[in-house]
């Protein structure tokens, strides 16, 4: 099997499995006083500071959750109110317009429930938000702006944004500002003092570690108010048993992709040229999306015009290639990308495209396995068109075609 | 052969991709996503797209042990089948949505992408009878006559029947709910579906109002000419109903009044009494044939005008591009736009002879 989809989730580094094999036999709650108690406290504690020198972060600003979504979740919601409730006109939300769904529907939804009003950050052909589109859009009234969210990289095209630089735009107005950063610890270099973020989302299973646990580091001074109540375990900002054994693996795993990211990346940035190569050789009118920019040395995401990405992904499946559309699914259905969209391409394009993704266990016979099916693949994949896509263009005649749920 | 099984969550198109599997074909399962908005939970009697059903579908494909795809076909659907069927019905006419969706998107779009991807056939859960007798296709009625589903089948040319199959032809409705229920899959006690799919809350008119807006005209005894009353729309009426005219005085002899015809450019509904609806001759035009041969001359066949009921004995000849079909008894609720299927009797299930969408009635 050729697996290029590291993006969506890449296998357990040996030091996570052994972290979290060695933790899970043991008993203890870490809100116990006793002794047990303490070697579990002891454990995640220690998880806690591996963290944060790893990412430069300081140990209390390491808050430890079930993941990206969940991060992302507090840190927009968390934010947001505890800046409208200090200042009530602090109801605008500014967010780059290719985020991940767990913070574009997060934002959606403070903007149907709780009143805010949201900002849209363009991007530039490449996928970036530009600072000066950052500094436009909150000048524009900074008064009124509650936080700023702009990831790290991209997930689908593997654009990295000028995140220091826009950290500095929000500095310069005493605005917060997060970064969903999934994608990027690993890849690129975190550093999240330097980086002038005020809250940061990574997740484990994007970088070697366990499902289900992440983290949000959130600087000292950044205001949050909690999603999930209870024994308000995380500076209380966020409650919950911690779970030691995900932690502690997941601690490893920060650890081993920040020491090893160096190495890893220039081994794997030369495997990607090299499957974008491939690629481009065997289908010469592919289009690589976000070329242009600064960009992760792990994802290619590629264009092939008059295929449909659905098609391109069921024949490679068959011959044991596994990649992705790249683009959020409801149920599995491959929705045009809001990404490529937002880069300027068509309807057409954000459905004809896949994302090829790389992580440390991948080699050049994975390259090598796809080089030698992606002609052949393409070219029956363009037999069968766009077919799910109308033939015609709308009627206009048509009243509210939206309305109805069709 | 390399199957394709469209799998819509229900339990027919489930055991009919076990049984594909079963005959020895490398077969894929793959769920039709045909709404742009789907609900996230099942609703009433609706059998398909929703999360939920997309979800049961994948379910059943896991335990088969096939690869398993949701392929979004909702704009393709919203032109071919949701848009031409309100505009049959501004037209005045009465459409099935379900033969357009057979003929335009499960047996063309799908088809077509399934052939081009590879596969040679696409099986579905339809009751039907299929069998290629020397490269000529064969359509029959199912063995369990109750669930028959020929009649939306009808309208596949030879070309779309030769790459088709039917695994629940030979099969009841009964036996399939057992089958499934042996072989582990969750959607055994399903329930059947029966609104159109696209329609969630089963209120047609609606549905129509939203799309088409109102269009008012007028109610009109057919026989005097007298106004009897004003509506928002013909496309609130099919020829053949009785309630909800809104008339409020009763006729004169006191029967019940029926919708006997819709004049869409004027707004006219014309109403009269049973006696006038009965239809005793069908002209209908862009005939299909599957097994590739028209009839020659006057031809005794039954004939069937929707989906459940709607059979009689006739004679039709085809004459051009034409079928004139003569009943041997008057049918009731025969609208232009409906398809009829003719069908020759036969004890191994009636033959499917061709089938023509209705231009005029008399």
């Amino acid at each position: 099997m050729t697996y290029l989809d590291h993006a969506a989730t890449t296998p357990m580094s040996p030091q996570a499995i052994a972290a979290m094999t060695e933790a899970m036999s043991t008993v203890g709650n870490a809100s116990s006083l006793h002794s047990s108690g303490r070697r579990a406290r002891r454990v995640a504690e220690e998880a806690r500071e591996t963290v944060a020198s790893a990412l430069g972060a300081r140990p209390s600003e390491v808050i430890f959750t079930s993941g990206g979504t969940e991060s992302d979740n507090l840190a927009v919601k968390g934010i947001y109110w505890a800046r409208r409730q200090a200042d009530p006109a602090r109801r605008r939300v500014l967010a780059g317009a290719v985020e991940h769904h767990a913070v574009l529907d997060t934002v959606e939804w403070l903007v149907a429930h709780e009143g805010a009003e949201v900002t849209w950050l363009e991007v530039d052909h490449d996928g970036a938000v530009r600072p000066e589109v950052l500094r436009a859009a909150v000048e524009a009234d900074p008064g009124s702006v509650a936080l700023v969210t702009v990831m790290w990289a991209n997930n689908e095209v593997g654009t990295v944004n000028p995140v220091r630089e826009l950290a500095a735009v929000c500095a310069e107005h005493g605005i917060p500002m997060h970064s969903d950063a999934v994608q990027a610890v690993g890849s690129v270099p975190v550093d999240f003092a330097a980086s002038g973020v005020g809250a940061l989302t990574l997740t484990g299973h994007k970088i070697g570690g366990p499902y289900g646990v992440g983290a949000l580091l959130l600087g000292r001074d950044t205001p949050c108010m909690p999603l999930l109540h209870g024994g308000g375990q995380e500076r209380d900002v966020r409650s919950g048993t911690l779970d030691v054994p995900a932690i502690h693996a997941f601690a490893a795993a920060v650890r081993t992709s920040v020491d090893e990211r160096e190495e890893k990346a220039r081994e794997l940035s030369a495997l990607r040229d090299d499957l974008v190569a491939a690629v481009r050789r065997e289908v010469p009118d592919a289009l690589l999306n976000g070329a242009g920019g600064d960009r992760l040395p792990t994802i290619a995401h590629f264009t092939f015009p008059g295929c449909a990405g659905d098609s391109l992904l069921m024949l490679l499946d068959a011959k044991g290639i596994e990649c992705s559309t790249g683009s959020a699914c409801t149920a599995g259905v491959a929705q045009p990308s809001h990404v490529l969209l937002a880069m300027g391409a068509d309807a057409a394009s954000a459905r004809g495209s896949l994302r090829f993704s790389l992580g440390h266990t991948s080699t050049a016979a994975d390259v090598a396995a796809l080089a030698g099916e992606i002609g052949t693949v393409v070219a029956r994949a363009r037999q069968a068109g766009l077919s799910g896509m109308r033939k015609q263009g709308p009627k206009l005649t048509e009243p509210d075609r939206d309305r109805a749920e069709v | 052969m390399r199957v394709l099984a469209a799998m819509s969550g229900g339990v027919d198109s489930a055991v009919a991709a076990a049984r594909a599997v079963d005959a020895g074909h490398e077969v894929v399962g793959v769920h039709l996503a045909l709404s742009a908005k789907p609900g996230t939970l099942r609703t009433g009697s609706r059998g398909c797209c929703t999360i939920e059903d997309s979800h049961d579908a994948r379910r059943a494909a896991d335990i088969m042990g096939i690869p398993f795809y949701i392929w979004d076909f909702a704009e393709r659907f919203t032109e071919e089948v949701v848009e031409t069927f309100v505009g049959e019905y501004a037209a005045g006419r009465t459409p099935n949505p379900c033969v357009t969706c057979n003929e335009k998107i499960k047996f063309e779009a799908l088809l077509d992408k399934a052939m081009a991807l590879g596969f040679d056939a696409v099986a579905t859960g339809h009751y039907a009878r299929l069998s290629i007798v020397d490269g000529v296709p064969e359509l029959r009625r199912s063995a369990d006559e109750g669930k028959d589903q020929s009649y939306v089948l009808a309208s596949l040319t030879p070309e779309q029947l030769r790459h088709s199959m039917f695994p629940l032809g030979d099969s009841w409705k009964t036996e399939v709910r057992a089958e499934a229920e042996e072989r582990g899959l969750s959607v055994a006690n399903k329930p059947d579906s029966h609104d159109i799919c696209f329609i969630p809350d089963g209120d047609t008119k609606k549905f129509l109002e939203s799309r088409l807006g109102q269009h008012p005209g007028e109610l009109v005894d057919a026989e005097t000419g007298a106004v009897l009353g004003q509506h928002t729309g013909v496309h609130g009426f099919t020829v053949g109903q009785r309630k909800g005219l809104g008339i409020e005085a009763p006729a004169a002899d006191g029967k019940p009044r029926y919708v006997l015809s819709l004049e869409p450019v004027s707004g006219t509904v014309k109403v009269g009494s049973a006696d006038h609806l009965g239809v005793r001759e069908i002209v209908a035009n862009r005939p299909i044939w599957p097994s590739e041969v028209a009839p020659e001359g006057p031809t005794e066949c039954a004939v069937q005008v929707r989906a459940h009921g709607g059979i009689a004995d006739a004679v039709a000849e085809v004459i051009g591009d034409e079928v004139r079909v003569q009943l041997r008894e008057p049918l009731r609720g025969v609208a232009p736009g409906q398809v009829v299927v003719l069908y020759r009797p036969d004890t191994e299930g009636d033959l499917v002879l061709g089938s023509a969408k209705i231009a005029a009635t008399a």
